[in-house]
């Protein structure tokens, strides 16, 4: 579904890319782990077409993308859920979701998104007034995950959605990514530092090193790699 | 002349200058939201739009004399004319320093500024133009109110509905439409935005769009209202407003409003009651008196809605 060839990328002076090749393959959930500042969220901003590359290709459903704006990346179906959850603070959670259906033009089809979402997140309804920055880092993640939703993507990039979480939110947000997969049919690509999470959630799994994917391979082969389990699983 | 006859006097000059001071209030607070606007979205200080204003003054004088266009005609061309200019002005000179140092934009804009004006002078000449009279709606120069010794003119409001019904479709589009939802989101945050799939840049144009029509439309107002149309009318004026978005707090859209309020009110007064020479005076002062000592405005916030 989505491949990345030779993609060589720079984060301000910084070479962050040094020849990445990735493929996720449709109804997967493919993950990315690596230590922090490995070129993971970059890998995921250069497929959004926020970061430009240097050389090499992305392609998607066999067009290449890389050289295509990101609004219309997000209209072909490729959303991210960025690190940090970048929720609208000063926006409401009912504002923060409506911009993730910014593209679809048809207000009926908003409204049953809008729907759907709170069916699936019923705090987000409870709380569709307060501004979004009101609300507690899980409910700010599954917000951020709500407002991806929003914009029936087909391939969800997915940036660190554990970062901060206590180990219980964890689990119930590496359940909802399942979720998402499972019956809502899209792809997933999950960038993460908490390796284990990852990859018992994955089918697939790439280790990323200094702009180098160093390592791939299924994901229950990656949990039992003793190289995999020294750097990242401890 | 007995005690109360004059404290009647002093307060029915007190309420004249009043008038006059709201009515100006309004063009600043339209001029100043178009600086807090585009501030807002690009963190830019858009020196230009002062001679948007400027452009907007004397685009309706030319439709009005040279093309014999009906007033109300050339107001509304004006407005949409403008909103282009403004559209422009960002897509030629912002548009290709957006990821360049800020430093860059603002010097940019300062000459986009000198350069209109010159512009404006080479077309229009440096001498003071003026509506003639008999081109306007008649009503204008008549009184709509009058109370004992104050006087309303129609014009002043004329120019009073504009501003509030301006400002009220603003505070709807900014809180009510899709595009305004995107303007507050991308004044947070830009990549965020971009994410979502909005198109920045033609957001960006939207908030230039709507400024500059704003700005337009306050030029042809003062115009009317000071009588006096030239080349550099949009500097101090636009320092002007800059100052009451300032006051208000720097991209804050219902401070400038507030802002431009106020320093109206404060300009008329401190030119009746100290000395008219203090009147540009005034302006400064006040600006300077609110970085000194409340650097975010009156109702900024260092976080919060920056349009």
């Amino acid at each position: 579904m989505l491949r990345l060839e030779g993609v060589h990328a720079y984060y301000g002076r910084i070479h962050a890319l040094k020849g990445v090749s990735l493929e996720v393959r449709e109804g997967h959930i493919c993950c990315l782990i690596g230590a922090n500042g490995a070129g993971k969220s970059t890998t995921l901003m250069t497929i959004s077409g926020i970061t430009p590359i240097a050389s090499g290709t992305v392609t998607y459903q066999g067009q290449p993308i890389h050289r295509v704006s990101p609004e219309e990346i997000v209209r072909r179906g490729i959303v991210q859920v960025p690190e940090g959850r970048r929720i609208f603070p000063n926006l409401t959670v009912q504002e923060n979701l409506m911009l993730g259906a910014y593209l679809q033009r048809d207000k009926a089809e908003k409204l049953s998104a809008l729907e759907r979402s709170f069916s699936m997140f019923p705090i987000l309804r409870e709380r569709r007034r307060q501004p979004g920055g009101t609300l507690s880092g899980g409910e700010q993640q599954m917000l951020a995950i709500a407002r991806a939703l929003m914009g029936t993507p087909r391939l969800l990039l997915l940036d660190e959605p554990s970062l901060g979480l206590a180990p219980l939110i964890v689990e119930r947000i590496m359940g909802i990514i399942r979720q998402i997969r499972d019956e809502r049919g899209a792809t997933i690509l999950l960038v993460e530092q908490n390796a284990q999470a990852a990859l018992d959630l994955s089918d697939y799994g790439y280790v990323i090193e200094t702009g180098e994917v160093v390592q791939e391979d299924s994901a229950r082969r990656l949990l039992e790699d003793p190289r995999v389990r020294e750097a990242y699983l401890g | 002349m007995g005690p109360l006859h004059e404290l009647l006097d002093q307060s029915s000059l007190f309420l004249q200058q009043l008038v006059n001071g709201i009515t100006l209030g309004g063009v600043y607070a339209l001029i100043a939201v178009g600086y807090t606007m585009v501030y807002g979205v690009i963190q830019l200080i858009n020196f230009a739009h002062g001679e948007i204003y400027m452009l907007g003054a004397f685009l309706a004088y030319t439709m009005v004399t040279v093309l014999h266009l009906p007033f109300f005609v050339a107001f509304i061309l004006t407005i949409l004319l403008c909103s282009c200019f403004g559209i422009l002005l960002d897509f030629i000179a912002y548009r290709p320093l957006r990821q360049a140092p800020r430093l860059a934009a603002l010097i940019t804009a300062i000459g986009m500024s000198i350069f209109l004006q010159n512009l404006a002078l080479m077309i229009w000449g440096s001498q003071i133009k003026s509506f003639p009279r008999e081109l306007l709606p008649a009503v204008f120069s008549r009184p709509a109110l009058v109370l004992g010794e104050i006087t309303v003119s129609w014009l002043q409001i004329f120019i009073l509905t504009i501003t509030v019904l301006f400002m009220a479709i603003l505070h709807f589009i900014i809180h009510r439409t899709q595009v305004g939802t995107a303007m507050r989101a991308i004044s947070h945050d830009k990549v965020t935005s971009a994410l979502m799939g909005i198109g920045v840049n033609r957001v960006i144009s939207f908030t230039f769009a709507v400024g500059s029509a704003m700005g337009g439309m306050a030029g042809i107002l003062v115009g009317l209202y000071y009588n006096a149309i030239f080349p550099t009318m949009g500097y101090i004026a636009g320092i002007k407003a800059f100052a009451a978005a300032v006051l208000g707090g720097i991209g804050n859209v219902p401070g400038a409003m507030l802002g431009g309020g106020v320093l109206g009110i404060a300009e008329v007064l401190g030119a009746g009651y100290i000395s008219s020479e203090y009147r540009d005076g005034i302006s400064y002062a006040v600006m300077i008196a609110v970085i000194l000592f409340k650097p975010s405005g009156l109702i900024g916030k260092p976080t919060g809605d920056k349009v």
